[in-house]
């Protein structure tokens, strides 16, 4: 059995589960694809992603409501020690990335983390990961009964739904005690699409002037084409914009279609953040700028009019 | 109580990465301390700082170079050292098993984590180590504050931002924001070199990689470099907006 966890959001299954069922199916190791929904009232979650592997195991369990990471780790392991699981996939957020090691641990399995790739051949995966900032494509090999693969968000294209609808099964879990508490939450809602599954990312750094340059030229464009918004660390510290915006190596990795760099520089540690996606548009006034680097197109000119003149250009 | 704080060096962000031989050759590169880790240190001085009785232990594995980030990390005020000296590349797995063995003789209360390495670009070590030592643990901290066997703060989580509450032992990764941290001072940087840096063997240890590593290749994605001269802003954003649509197809 290939184990995926389902990870959902807002009451939908989200991209990267789609995404892991096409890697697991790529990856065709023995047994079907399972898809494990941890939660609670999670029925339509259920039912949707049944639509895309070969059976879902659902542990509905009011214990499960939020998210931790011991929790989610002994749910993980306990179902994939119950189902021989021969692998075990788990989302490249930020929280699979947290639990995913427990897991590892939990079943003494190698962890393959943030994959873009992986093959099997006689049983030993053979994964793809970035290193060095996304600098470096580095190879990996893993050899044993079970292994932890997490994988990275866009690295895979999203599996279609099949003309089947799979059998769901309740399982129950044997759960720890929850020991992080957690006391407040502040989630910085936003009607825009998410930076994770964006088609289109429109980001700004410092060349921006201020916050209120960021809303008009940054807010302004992603707007014009529904695009997601993002900013650099520079910014983000200085207050200008919220850090669940930030790109980067101590913020969010994108992989979109077309990101769209407004008024930053294209420090190492931003670039390692969006220097996957597949095309990348720069507007600066350096033309030396090491953003140009890497950008398939761009223009070399100030933002305050160039920016405004491609929003009137779309409205056209 | 005695805090365990991890020191990995890794290559200076600024320079740029070689490839030689199928690794990444780090001879005669600028290397640092990853920033991820000293926020983890500087913030175990300041637990000491704030309550009695705080012994602050650095902890490095790998090869023998990492004694010179060890000597940093002294010189900024850690207690002593510990050196477990290697040259084999361990997976964040494998290298957990090290560092809960040595939490546990060492009767560590809490240990401070890079939240993410910018070598392996890996978020596993902290979390793998609390697994290990069946510890809790608290992912991208950014706040952090100790009352006696509390530690209460704020961390960044899947969207947003919690505070949260967790009781000693645990196991901390560190976020961005965390703290500032302080340079070490010339007086302090000839202090630390009389300080304790115990080196250790990692035999004793019994650990199996569990991953094998293969190739490492720098893969640069050719790109178009189609840059306009903005000096005409309308005509620029005017080609622009014309290539993303029909030659990039984009956007619609």
């Amino acid at each position: 059995m290939i184990l995926v966890v389902v990870e959902y959001a807002n009451g939908k299954v989200s991209k990267s589960t789609y995404e892991m069922v096409a890697c697991a199916r790529q990856l065709g190791r023995e047994g079907p694809v399972a898809a494990l929904v941890l939660g609670s009232g999670v029925a339509n979650i259920a039912s949707e992603v049944a639509l895309v592997v070969g059976q879902v195991l659902v542990a509905e369990n009011a214990d499960l409501a939020q998210y931790d990471a011991e929790l989610w780790s002994a749910a993980v392991a306990q179902i994939a020690s119950e189902g021989e699981a021969n692998t075990v996939l788990i989302g490249g957020s930020r929280s699979g990335r947290e639990y995913s090691p427990r897991v590892a641990v939990k079943l003494d399995a190698p962890l393959l983390e943030d994959v873009i790739s992986i093959v099997d051949a006689d049983d030993t995966l053979t994964a793809e990961r970035y290193t060095y900032l996304a600098r470096v494509t580095e190879k990996v090999e893993a050899n044993a009964p079970v292994i932890v693969v997490t994988v990275k968000q866009g690295a895979f294209t999203a599996a279609a739904p099949g003309n089947q609808v799979a059998e769901q099964f309740d399982v129950d879990l044997t759960l720890p005690q929850r020991r992080l508490q957690v006391t407040g939450k502040s989630t910085e809602k936003s009607s825009r699409i998410a930076l994770t599954e964006a088609d289109i990312v429109v980001s700004g750094g410092r060349g921006v002037g201020s916050a209120e340059g960021f809303v008009t030229l940054v807010e302004g464009l992603a707007d014009q084409l529904g695009a997601a918004v993002g900013a650099t660390r520079a910014i983000v510290d200085a207050g200008w914009r919220p850090y669940s915006e930030q790109v980067g190596q101590t913020g969010k990795t994108v992989q979109s279609k077309a990101y769209i760099a407004i008024g930053i520089s294209g420090a190492v540690q931003h670039l390692s953040g969006m220097s996957k996606s597949k095309c990348i548009v720069a507007i600066n006034k350096d033309a030396d700028a090491p953003i140009f680097k890497i950008a398939d197109y761009g223009i070399v000119g100030d933002v305050n009019q160039i920016v405004p003149a491609m929003i009137a250009e779309l409205k056209k | 109580m005695k805090i365990l704080t991890l020191v990995r060096q890794v290559l200076d962000a600024e320079e740029s990465v070689r490839i030689r031989g199928g690794e990444v050759d780090l001879n005669g590169s600028k290397l640092v301390v990853d920033t991820m880790d000293e926020y983890g240190a500087e913030q175990s001085l300041r637990v000491r700082e704030s309550s009695v009785d705080v012994e602050v232990i650095a902890l490095a594995v790998g090869p023998e170079r990492n004694q010179d980030a060890l000597r940093t990390v002294l010189a900024i005020g850690a207690d002593r050292a510990i050196h477990v000296m290697t040259d084999l590349t361990l997976d964040p797995i494998s290298l957990s098993q090290v560092v809960a063995q040595i939490a546990q003789k060492e009767n560590v209360e809490l240990i401070f984590c890079g939240g993410q390495q910018s070598d392996w670009d890996s978020h596993a070590l902290g979390a793998a180590t609390a697994e290990r030592l069946q510890w809790p643990q608290v992912t991208w901290t950014n706040g952090l504050e100790v009352h006696g066997q509390t530690l209460t703060g704020k961390h960044d989580a899947e969207d947003g931002s919690e505070t949260f509450s967790v009781e000693l032992p645990a196991v901390i990764t560190t976020q961005q924001g965390l703290n500032e941290p302080r340079y070490p001072t010339v007086p302090n940087i000839m202090k630390a070199k009389k300080k304790e840096l115990r080196v250790e063997t990692l035999e004793q240890f019994q650990v199996e990689p569990k991953l094998k590593f293969l190739a490492v290749e720098v893969q640069v994605k050719a790109r178009l470099h189609k840059i306009l001269d903005g000096k005409d802003a309308p005509a620029a954003a005017a080609e622009l907006v014309q290539l993303l649509r029909n030659e990039a197809r984009v956007i619609t």
